[in-house]
Formats: C-alpha cells, sequence, structure tokens
C-alpha cells in the first residue's frame, strides 16, 4: 500500500530552493536504501524496467555522468548517453529540437547537464519527460547538494544547528549555491570564507555568515566543505595565481590544527591536490571525499526512483528562503 | 454495507500466531534451520510474533529473521507516486533456505509476487512458503498462502490494521475505513 504521507509528487528535480524540507528528507531516507542495495551481491533492481532514461549532457562531464549511468542501470532502466562532441548541437540543433527527438525515442526522463543557467528549468516546460538537473551553469547542481547532505547527516545526524563552513570559490560554484539552499532548509549554521573576490558580502542575503578570517571560519565547523576553484568558470583572474590561493586559503597541515578533530572534511571532486586542499589530508581519515562518490550513486538512484513516480506538473520556484521548523 | 468483522484483540491474535507457528512446526519437524522473513511493514511485525513463538517451542530450531520492503519491485511503480522505502535486512545467504514469507494481510497477491522476485536476489531457497494473518480473498495472481490466520470478508473500503498493543508485547487488529 502507498503511504499517504509520501512526501514526494514532482516530475522533475530542477534545483533544491524549490524542494520542501520534507522533500530532502524522502530524496535522503529513499537513498540509505538504495545504498543498501549497492552493498548487496545482486546490486541491481527492477524498479525502472522498460523505461528509458537520456544522459543528455551539453557540458562535459565524467563524474556526474558516469554516476546517473550507473544508477539507471542498477534500475534496470534503458541508459542513452547524449554528448556534445558526437551530437547534433555541432551541426546547429537548437536544445529544444535535440529534446523533442530524444522523446520521439521515448525517452521517460532526460538528464541535462548544461552550461546555462536555467536550462534544465527552460526544458522542463516543453517536455513531457521527467528532467532532472544535472548542474546548469553557476545556478544548481541539486544531486551533489543532496549527496553532500546525505554525507553530512550520515556522519553527524541531523543537520539542524550544526555549523558547516564552505570555503573557497563560492562565487562561480553551483555546488555551494545548492547546497546552502538545502542546509539552510535543514537548519545548519552556515559559514563562508575565501578570497573577497570569490566570497563577496553579498552571499550574505542566502542567510549565511560571510568571514574572511580562516582560523575563525574553520574552529567552529562540525563540516568543512571546500569547494574547488573553477579556473574554467572565471572569465577573469580572481586571484594573482593558484600557488597565492593555496598558500592564503589552502588547507595544509597547519591549518587543519585550527578544525576540530570530530570535524568532517568535505569536497565534491575533482579535486585540485595542492590547491584547496593537501594531498595527505584529502587521503587521510578525515576525508570522506570518496564516500561522497558512493553516496552520490544512491541518490542519484533515489532521485531517479522518485520523479519516475512523480505525476504532478510543478510550478516554477517560488524563492522561499525561510526555514522549515 | 460494513461488514461483520470488526477487530481482534491481543488474546485472539496471539491464538491465530500460536496456531500458525504450530502448523509450521508440524510441517518442519526434520529441519534445523527455518528462515522467517517478514515484509515491510506490517508483515515484519507479525513475523516477529511466529518468530517468538517459534523458538519458544523449539530452541533447536535455527531460525534466520529478516525483514523485506519490496517497493522496488512492485508491478505499478509507472502508475503511481513512489512508495515510502523501509529497510530491507537478510542477514545471510538465503541458499537451499526452507524460508517462510509473512504478510499481514493477502488481497490481491500482487505484494508476494514482488516479494518472490525480492527474494531470489538473495539466493536460491530450497522452498518458500507463505503465512498471512488475515487472507481477504479478491486474488488478481494464482498465489494462495500455505498458513492463514483467519479468512474475512471485508468491503473494499475497508482496510485492516495490524497493530502494537500499547501495553508494548503483543499485536492487536482493528478495521478502518478509506
Amino acid at each position: 500500500m502507498f503511504n499517504p504521507e509520501m512526501s514526494w509528487a514532482k516530475r522533475h528535480l530542477l534545483d533544491i530552493q524549490s524542494l520542501t524540507k520534507s522533500e530532502i528528507l524522502t530524496v535522503l531516507d529513499t537513498a540509505s536504501v538504495f545504498k543498501q542495495v549497492g552493498q548487496r551481491a545482486i546490486k541491481k533492481v527492477p524498479a525502472l524496467r522498460g523505461k528509458t532514461v537520456v544522459n543528455l549532457f551539453v557540458e562535459p562531464s565524467t563524474r556526474t555522468r558516469v554516476s546517473f549511468e550507473l544508477a539507471a542501470q542498477r534500475l534496470t532502466a534503458d541508459i542513452v548517453n547524449f554528448t556534445t562532441e558526437a551530437s547534433s548541437f555541432k551541426k546547429g540543433e537548437t536544445l529544444k529540437d535535440t529534446v523533442r527527438n530524444l522523446e520521439a525515442l521515448t525517452a521517460d526522463i532526460i538528464i541535462i547537464r548544461h552550461q546555462s543557467a536555467g536550462a534544465a528549468h527552460f526544458l522542463s516546460r516543453f517536455t513531457k519527460a521527467s528532467v532532472i538537473n544535472a548542474g546548469d551553469g553557476a545556478h544548481s547542481h541539486p544531486t551533489q547538494a543532496l549527496l553532500d547532505l546525505y554525507t553530512m547527516r550520515e556522519h553527524k545526524g541531523d543537520l539542524k544547528g550544526k555549523q558547516v563552513t564552505i570555503l573557497g570559490d563560492i562565487l562561480f560554484s553551483r555546488v555551494a549555491r545548492s547546497s546552502i539552499w538545502g542546509l539552510r532548509k535543514l537548519g545548519a549554521q552556515i559559514t563562508l570564507c575565501g578570497p573577497p573576490t570569490l566570497v563577496p558580502k553579498s552571499l550574505e542575503s542566502m542567510g549565511c555568515r560571510v568571514t574572511y578570517d580562516m582560523q575563525e571560519a574553520l574552529a567552529q565547523a562540525d563540516i568543512v566543505s571546500l569547494l574547488r576553484i573553477q579556473h574554467e568558470r572565471q572569465q577573469q583572474s580572481m586571484f594573482p595565481s593558484l600557488g597565492e590561493y593555496s598558500k592564503f586559503f589552502g588547507l595544509n597541515k597547519e591549518r587543519l590544527k585550527w578544525v576540530r578533530p570530530d570535524a568532517l572534511i568535505m569536497h565534491p571532486g575533482p579535486i585540485n591536490r595542492g590547491v584547496e586542499i593537501d594531498s595527505d589530508i584529502a587521503d587521510s581519515e578525515r576525508s570522506v571525499i570518496l564516500e561522497q562518490v558512493t553516496n552520490g550513486l544512491a541518490i542519484r538512484m533515489a532521485v531517479l526512483f522518485l520523479v519516475n513516480g512523480g505525476q504532478h506538473p510543478q510550478d516554477l520556484p517560488a524563492c522561499d528562503l525561510s526555514v522549515e521548523a | 454495507m460494513k461488514s461483520a468483522f470488526t477487530h481482534r484483540t491481543g488474546e485472539q491474535v496471539q491464538t491465530m500466531v500460536d496456531s500458525m507457528a504450530d502448523a509450521i512446526l508440524r510441517d518442519h519437524q526434520c529441519e534445523s534451520r527455518l528462515a522467517l522473513v517478514g515484509i515491510q511493514q506490517k508483515g515484519v511485525l507479525l513475523a516477529r510474533a511466529i518468530h517468538q513463538k517459534l523458538q519458544a517451542t523449539r530452541s533447536d530450531l535455527q531460525l534466520v529473521f529478516g525483514e523485506l520492503d519490496v517497493g522496488l519491485y512492485r508491478d505499478d511503480l509507472s502508475s503511481n507516486p513512489a512508495p515510502v522505502m523501509n529497510p530491507t535486512m537478510i542477514p545471510e545467504s538465503l541458499e537451499d533456505a526452507v524460508l517462510i514469507l509473512v504478510d499481514d494481510v493477502i488481497q490481491s497477491g500482487r505484494t508476494i509476487r514482488a516479494a518472490l522476485d525480492a527474494i531470489l536476489d538473495f539466493g536460491r531457497p530450497r522452498r518458500i512458503q507463505l503465512a498471512v494473518l488475515f487472507d481477504r480473498g479478491q486474488r488478481q495472481l494464482p498465489i494462495q498462502p500455505d498458513y492463514v490466520g483467519e479468512a474475512v470478508e471485508l468491503e473494499p473500503e475497508e482496510f485492516i490494521i495490524l497493530k502494537t498493543l500499547e501495553a508494548g508485547s503483543g499485536l492487536e487488529v482493528c478495521l478502518t475505513q478509506k
């Protein structure tokens, strides 16, 4: 029997800000079941049998694409990879036409990664398929935020009141933006730190504290989340050099002493070793970077499973930052 | 129109559980190991009660206790919202085991069909049987229970709720309208 209190009815996953706290928790709880499935001898379940999933990756990506691909396969869906290099985008076809063609091939779920913010929203307005946002410009990367929340909750329990410090390239980071929305909804306290060019004070409007004092930012954290410096997204140089960034904001052995011994160290990958984080720390027991990858698979299985059952048309997100009780 | 069935007290449920456990032991006198797998969520409650009785009656019997969620194996996932998932916990391989699936109520038989598929992903049991507290008929698949507490006739809008007694141990049953 279906639980009438089931708290997921959405057909798409486009961002984090339009999810309610209960929807976020539903994804996390469902993912924990899929994590168990991943530990069985037979890791495949028939939940999406007969469904067609398309990985539409207009912006290149390896890990997220592979993670979604394996997630769909574990759910017994058929999956097609559609990447820019080998597609008709090069021949000038529009995104809309491409998607219409994919629909004609009976795609049930379209996973889109695009360099333009809003691409997933745009797609969801005209396609009959479910749309999952796998990263759109500097806007949102909901499954990454969800897997981070999952990893944090697995180690630290309820996130209400927990201190989370996000360090590094916040301005260009869709991961940071998504995580901030999600953490706020779950009641965590967020501190942002990094060079002022990448962590402008205006980010306080998202309900975070901004500081440029790294020692202070690290000392109180239950969770330290490092972000990759995204050279490719920076049109101009936001700091003099990677060496200088590392000198002032990299997590090295000395600065690790400022971090509480029980604090969790996270990074969404790919790591720039020696820039945001020293190799030794990334490989140490305190970092959960590879656990994040394993949890990502469970989160993506959960998201595919949930949107497949979603029936309701989705309103465009209201920018509601209020934290639910 | 409402049916005559209203509820079953803790004592009445215990009597049904006892007689189901007795029947299971009678059929499996020669076995040294039995696997008891409850279907989430209410089947797990019933499986625990049967497990307790089996253990009390035959302490030499090696019992494997499991919990199974069949949500990922349902045949109606395309037409319904995703079901709430509960943990599946199968502590050891079911290869060559004699296994008794336990659920609170059987009606269409579709949950049991899903459970059979799910179980086979954990090994190939030598034999699978089915125990249910209530059989309310109206089968849609050719699946029949081996052990039944009671056969009941209910109106379509009536649902049986199995719950733990407030006192702690023991189960009771009531009816709800949907």
